[in-house]
Formats: structure tokens, C-alpha cells, sequence
């Protein structure tokens, strides 16, 4: 079997191999990914949104649909693994295999060490998410730095140190509400005439004239659909983490 | 050689291609099959990201320029790598984190099961 799949593995390479000529050279500006479609979003994406971040005005806003069903494809995962490894009560039956003996772990220096780390974590998450405009950043990469300072909570404390300060149900909670907070935006635009995510028809909510009201609509979903995107990413990261670590015991971590 | 200069970010993706699908394919472990289908992953990210690079470009942000104090930013195409192979990436990056943390989890409910996450183990087992 090993020596099949390597033979396997070599065939594709050399197959890949044979067709390198045929495809554009690295760098090449006038290559068929770069020089028809990317222009116009890069050419017209301050114009229409006034967002200089070009990734995250396409991402939240022209491919709007694209995006709110990633976070479904997160939120979906969540409760798969959910459904899957989340256990009540004690053991039942004897194929649960044996647990070993609980051993605390010791946080004299990572204790501390968490304790001056995560809230500079937590507040760079944010700076990364409300940023995302102007640098870059957006809703899934501060999602998951501020996911990371809650998996590092739970992983150099105990899981239920970390779990005092975001429960089960609150992440749950929150995997749903981000998903909610993004469709949410979608449904307002619907309610003011326009088509569902189609941020321009919020123009009525701000001032100046129908054109630039517009455009300034489309900033501010965008800023509100990186929130919801955030809400989503960071409590699905740490679902994900504690199910998995705790074996869907909820009791402890690795 | 100038093959090889030309073509190093396509031949560095084929190599991890092919490191992931001997993973996937020839391992016996689980988790190794997960870790295989992760490198399969990030060949495929790398390939979208290198596609979308223009020699001599910066990041699809735009700068600007100011001209009396007023920020014109500058919107000329080929200053800028290509947005959308990295938006669709970005994408592709946090479906691969849910599957990941899906296939783990079912390795793992496996492992509870069957005391093992060694394949032909568990086909043992199973007979």
C-alpha cells in the first residue's frame, strides 16, 4: 500500500510537471487570473465603497453571499462536532475507555504569563477587526486571535477557568448570533427596498446626498458584517478547541 | 536552471501536493491522514496566491497620495496584486479549519470507539 500510494503521488507530480510549460509565469501581470476580472474591483472598489482595502470590500461586500455562507459552513461545523463528541452525565457502558488521573496543571509561569498576554491578544483581535478596512485584517483573522486568547486561557489554566468566562451556552450562542448579525444586515437591506445584501439600499440611514449616502452605507455594513464574521470565528475557534480537548466532557483540557 | 527559477513556486506546490495525497493515501493513521489533507490544502492556497501575484506589486491596499492635503488614492491596476485569488483563499482557509476540526472529531470519536486510530486496527476490529 505504501509503496502504491507513493507511485500514485509520483505519477501526479510528473504528470503536473509535464504541464508546467503551459502555465503563466510567476509575476506575469498580463496572466488570464490577473489581467481581466481583478481590474475592475481593484480600479473601482474606492469609488463605489471608499474602502482602500480592496480584499475586504470584495470579500464583504461584492461577494457578500460568498462569505455569509462560509460563516454557515463554520456555524454548520460547530454543530456537527457538537452533535458528535458532546456528552451529559457520567460515562455509560464500558467501551468509554479509561480516562487517566486528573493532573492539575501547574501555572506558575505560563499563569502569568497568559494572565499579561491576552488582553493585549484581545484588544489587537479587535484593532484587527474594526481595522480591517484600512489594513489588513477583516473578521476571520481578528476572529481568530481573539479565539486564540481564549483557547490559550483554557489551555495554560484549567478548561473551566476559561469556560467561567465563556460558557457553553454563550458560544453557542454567539457561533449563531454572528451568523445572525450578518444575514440580519442582508434582511435590512431587504426591508429598505434594495436586494438582500445589497448594502447600497441602507442609503436612508445617513446623511448627505443619495450617492454618497450609498456609498457610505456600503462602509458601514461592511464594519458590521466583519463584526458578526468576528462573533462567529472566535466562539466556533473555541468550540471547536474545548470539545475536542475535553474528549466533549466540558470538564478539562489537555 | 532558468526552468527551474521560472517555475520554483510551481514545483515547491507539486512537491507538497504530493506529500499530501501520499499522506492521505499511503498512511495508516488517522490523524496523518488529517495532517496529509491539511498540506493538500495549504499546496492549494499556495498555488491560488502565487497565481495572483504581478512582479513589482504591493498588497491589494490602496495607497494614496496627498495633493494639497487631500488623500487621492492611486487605483492603478498593476501596482496591486491580484484581490481576488486571496479572497477566495481566505475562503478556502476557513472551510479547511471547519473540516479539519470536523475530520478530527470523528478521529477522535473512532479513537473512543475502537481504542485506536491505526487503520487496519480498526478493520480488525471490525471483523
Amino acid at each position: 500500500m505504501k509503496v502504491l500510494s507513493l507511485i500514485i503521488a509520483l505519477v501526479m507530480g510528473a504528470l503536473l510537471t509535464v504541464i508546467l510549460d503551459d502555465l503563466p509565469a510567476w509575476g506575469d501581470a498580463q496572466s488570464p487570473a490577473n489581467a481581466h476580472v481583478s481590474a475592475y474591483y481593484l480600479e473601482n472598489a474606492y469609488k463605489q465603497t471608499h474602502v482602500p482595502n480592496v480584499v475586504t470590500a470584495v470579500l464583504a461586500d461584492y461577494r457578500g453571499f460568498d462569505t455569509m455562507f462560509e460563516t454557515g459552513v463554520v456555524f454548520v461545523a460547530v454543530i456537527g462536532i457538537m452533535a458528535i463528541l458532546r456528552r451529559e452525565g457520567v460515562p455509560k457502558g464500558a467501551k468509554s475507555r479509561k480516562r487517566p488521573p486528573h493532573q492539575p496543571p501547574d501555572p506558575a509561569i505560563t499563569g502569568v504569563a497568559t494572565r499579561f498576554i491576552v488582553p493585549f491578544m484581545q484588544i489587537f483581535g479587535l484593532y484587527v477587526i474594526a481595522h480591517g478596512h484600512y489594513s489588513p485584517g477583516g473578521g476571520f483573522q481578528g476572529g481568530v486571535i481573539l479565539g486564540a486568547s481564549v483557547i490559550l486561557m483554557a489551555m495554560t489554566g484549567e478548561l473551566k477557568s476559561a469556560l467561567n468566562r465563556m460558557s457553553e451556552d454563550w458560544f453557542i450562542i454567539m457561533v449563531g448570533l454572528g451568523f445572525l448579525i450578518f444575514a440580519g444586515v442582508g434582511l435590512a437591506c431587504m426591508f429598505y427596498g434594495g436586494n438582500f445584501l445589497d448594502y447600497s439600499a441602507l442609503a436612508p440611514l445617513f446623511s448627505g446626498t443619495p450617492q454618497e449616502a450609498a456609498i457610505t452605507a456600503r462602509y458601514h455594513a461592511m464594519l458590521w458584517v466583519e463584526i458578526g464574521v468576528g462573533f462567529t470565528v472566535m466562539s466556533s475557534m473555541f468550540a471547536i478547541y474545548t470539545y475536542l480537548a475535553s474528549d466533549g466532557w466540558m470538564d478539562r483540557g489537555l | 536552471m532558468e526552468w527551474l527559477q521560472i517555475n520554483y513556486n510551481y514545483l515547491l506546490v507539486i512537491v507538497l501536493l504530493m506529500i499530501g495525497l501520499w499522506a492521505m493515501i499511503g498512511k495508516n493513521n488517522l490523524v496523518k491522514k488529517c495532517i496529509g489533507m491539511c498540506i493538500f490544502q495549504n499546496a492549494i492556497i499556495m498555488f491560488f496566491i502565487s497565481m495572483g501575484v504581478k512582479a513589482g506589486s504591493t498588497i491589494p491596499i490602496l495607497n494614496y497620495t496627498k495633493i494639497d492635503g487631500v488623500k487621492t488614492y492611486l487605483t492603478e491596476a498593476s501596482m496591486y496584486a491580484n484581490p481576488l485569488t486571496q479572497i477566495l483563499m481566505l475562503t478556502a482557509i476557513v472551510v479547511g479549519v471547519a473540516t479539519l476540526g470536523m475530520a478530527l472529531t470523528l478521529v477522535q470519536k473512532i479513537y473512543s470507539e475502537y481504542g485506536t486510530c491505526e487503520e487496519d486496527e480498526i478493520l480488525e476490529k471490525l471483523n
